[in-house]
């Protein structure tokens, strides 16, 4: 056996390997975990159907409905009102397709509907060690967990869902440590912008992160969720965190992780996933987590970022001072005073309990500016119902925010909920392309703080002017 | 998929880096079943001004890039979503390759599979091609080789595998199939284990 020290990274693809590549063939990765939506599965169903295939492990396979369904309460009648007749033809095929080849659908009338990023953790479906994939770039997102979670295409769907297996090459090691403490106020979105800010959109092409340092251990499941969401942003297929006792303890309660003797084997196990001593990385970046300050994008891609009073950098080039025209934004200038017209408080990266908290908090006893719409889209029905026994819809209700249904909502803006054009949307969801939210629509990313902060004040703000209701005294 | 051996169009230049995958197709042409059609949808909100019509400023637009089967564009093409309706869209439009100092994995990987080839060259090539718009290009697959109008030639790499399928058309799925066996293997093993 030998003895050569490994990633995190290395030890899940070696779990997986069914077949190791070769110069002239891509290796055959094994995947514990299938999660499927209504958008970029159905091809991949078709592609059965033309072959006469099955689903090889429908076990294996966790769907839901959350990017083309609406965030509003259903009619009179109980009728879902879908923005197009194509986005119910959508998901009435995933209904179909799930029924015929005996999937779980959490679809409508499960309590367990939502973000399909947001439901793997909460069901305890997402566990470490596993390989998970989806056709959703924010895979990624499952990484926090310690397992393998990447984006495919439909293509690579109908691969798993026939043969529970991927035509893969190893993707490099990237490590990415954080050591020291974050700032009160700033969050792992934050960390995330100041992250991609460094090293670029593409700056993880090839490789998998691995999030490590005492920074990344003090965070919580959630913060972990939305640090590993966004690697993506960087280019990064994956990123990793080394499960430990926080993730077990997530865990623990979930209905679908193993119970009693097997899962104290299952922890067992676990906790020899992470990198050993010595291990090597093909790339390496440090940084002290103390550096860290509210981040919010300015241009029109995730890389583009800024802190909140620092002024917006000048245009390196063409491209960057249109991006700068498209976002109606000045070089030189800080961004803070912008007008804002719209707040989105929800998506994969940013709608768990805890980020709904910490808006909640700010928007207490407080009304939103007049002339900003703020829609807080819960990441699934488990978000929702915590949320409601907690009192937070009433919390951001009283404040003037509109309390949506479960979804992807207006960060992806396929369902009905987008931006007109020109205006600015203060999102803390992951992309910031132009017309992401909408034809026209402007996109500042940041976090669910910040977020809560511009709609009280109507333009770009910084949530430390605004002191906490009833805490005045403390801290 | 149907096999690709070799290449002969003029080109097409949006050098703009980090061209996403939401300006590739909008998120709100995402609500189909099928992979069809999907060219009129390709970099819908650039082709298009608001009232619907053409931009005739678009780069796509000139008439001299009608019938253009390789794109050159700027670094890290294909960035964002893993929707393989990006590269429906731009192979149903008529492209057939992708060149680009840069290119996103799963765009890449979404791409190779479908028989549009996405090649990565080196920045002083890439810089080149970016700078003589509208030039004839001949690709040659298997050689792994651009021939240029004044008969100078680029080398480049992709993935063997990804070659081969192309060169071949071969189904990825029919070659995933042929390993049933060592799936049935691992799974049993992996259970014997638990």
């Amino acid at each position: 056996m030998s003895a050569k020290p490994r990633t995190l990274l290395d030890k899940l693809w070696d779990a997986h390997q069914v077949v190791a590549e070769t110069a002239a063939t891509p290796g055959l990765l094994y995947i514990d975990l299938h999660l499927i939506h209504e958008v970029t599965s159905p091809q991949a169903f078709a592609e059965l159907r033309e072959r006469r295939l099955p689903v090889r492990r429908p076990g294996r396979v966790l769907a839901t409905l959350d990017h083309s369904t609406p965030t509003t309460p259903t009619d009179d009648l109980g009728q879902h009102l879908y923005a197009t007749v194509e986005a119910a033809a959508q998901v009435e095929q995933l209904e179909t397709n799930c029924m015929q080849f005996g999937i779980t659908l959490h679809g409508w009338s499960s309590e367990h509907r939502g973000i399909v990023h947001v439901i793997g953790p909460e069901l305890g479906a997402t566990q470490p060690g596993m390989t998970i994939v989806c056709g959703d770039s924010h895979t990624s997102t499952h990484g926090a967990f310690g397992a393998l979670a990447f984006g495919i295409g439909s293509t690579e769907v109908g691969h798993v869902l026939a043969t529970q297996c991927l035509l893969q090459r190893k993707p490099k090691n990237f490590s990415i440590q954080v050591d020291g403490k974050l700032a009160p106020g700033v969050s792992a979105k934050d960390l995330a912008l100041h992250l991609i800010g460094k090293i670029g959109v593409n700056g993880g092409t090839g490789h998998v992160f691995e999030y490590r340092g005492s920074a990344i251990e003090a965070l919580d499941m959630e913060a972990r969720m939305t640090l590993c969401n966004m690697s993506i942003e960087a280019g990064a297929r994956a990123g990793l965190i080394a499960p430990d006792d926080t993730t077990f303890a997530y865990l623990k309660p979930r209905p679908q992780v193993p119970k009693g003797d097997t899962w104290e084997r299952a922890v067992a196990a676990w906790r020899t996933l992470r990198s050993d001593q010595g291990a090597s990385f093909d790339r390496e970046l440090r940084f002290d987590a103390a550096d860290v300050r509210p981040t919010i994008s300015y241009g029109t891609h995730p890389g583009m970022v800024t802190t909140l009073h620092a002024p917006v950098p000048a245009a390196k080039d063409l491209q960057e001072r249109r991006a700068l025209e498209y976002m109606h934004v000045e070089a030189g200038k800080a961004m803070t005073g912008m007008a804002v017209d719209i707040v989105f408080l929800g998506s994969c990266t940013n709608s768990r309990l805890s980020d709904l908290r910490l808006a909640a908090e700010l928007l207490r006893g407080r009304k939103i500016a007049s002339g900003v719409r703020m829609l807080v889209v819960p990441g699934s029905a488990a978000v929702q119902r915590e949320a409601e026994h907690e009192g937070l819809d009433r919390v951001f209700r009283a404040a003037g925010a509109e309390w949506r249904e479960p979804g992807c909502s207006m960060c992806i803006a396929m369902n009905g909920d987008l931006a007109k054009p020109g205006q600015l949307v203060v999102s803390t969801s992951n992309r910031n392309f132009e017309g992401r939210q909408g034809p026209g629509a402007r996109t500042v990313l940041a976090s669910p703080l910040v977020a809560a902060a511009c709609a009280l004040a109507g333009c770009i703000a910084d949530p430390r002017d605004f002191t906490l209701a009833g805490t005045e005294q403390a801290a | 998929m149907k096999p690709l051996t070799t290449i002969r169009s003029r080109t097409a230049v949006l050098a703009h880096e980090n061209i996403d995958t939401d300006r590739i197709i909008p998120a709100r042409f995402l609500t189909t079943t099928g992979r069809e059609g999907l060219g009129r949808f390709a970099f819908h909100d650039w082709r298009y001004r608001a009232d619907g019509s053409p931009d005739p400023s678009f780069a796509l637009n000139l008439p001299k890039a009608r019938g253009c089967e390789i794109l050159i564009a700027g670094r890290n093409f294909g960035c964002g979503s893993s929707r393989e309706h990006a590269p429906w869209a731009l192979l149903d439009y008529g492209f057939r390759a992708v060149l680009a100092s840069g290119i996103a994995d799963i765009f890449r990987s979404n791409a190779l599979r479908n028989g549009l080839l996405a090649v990565v060259l080196n920045e002083g090539e890439h810089l080149y091609l970016l700078k003589h718009p509208g030039i004839e290009l001949a690709i040659d697959i298997a050689a792994g080789t651009i021939e240029l109008p004044d008969g100078g030639r680029f080398g480049f790499e992709i993935d063997a595998f990804a070659r081969h399928c192309l060169l071949q058309g071969v189904d990825q799925l029919g070659f995933l199939q042929q390993h049933a066996a060592q799936v049935e293997a691992f799974e049993s093993r992996r259970e014997a284990e638990a």
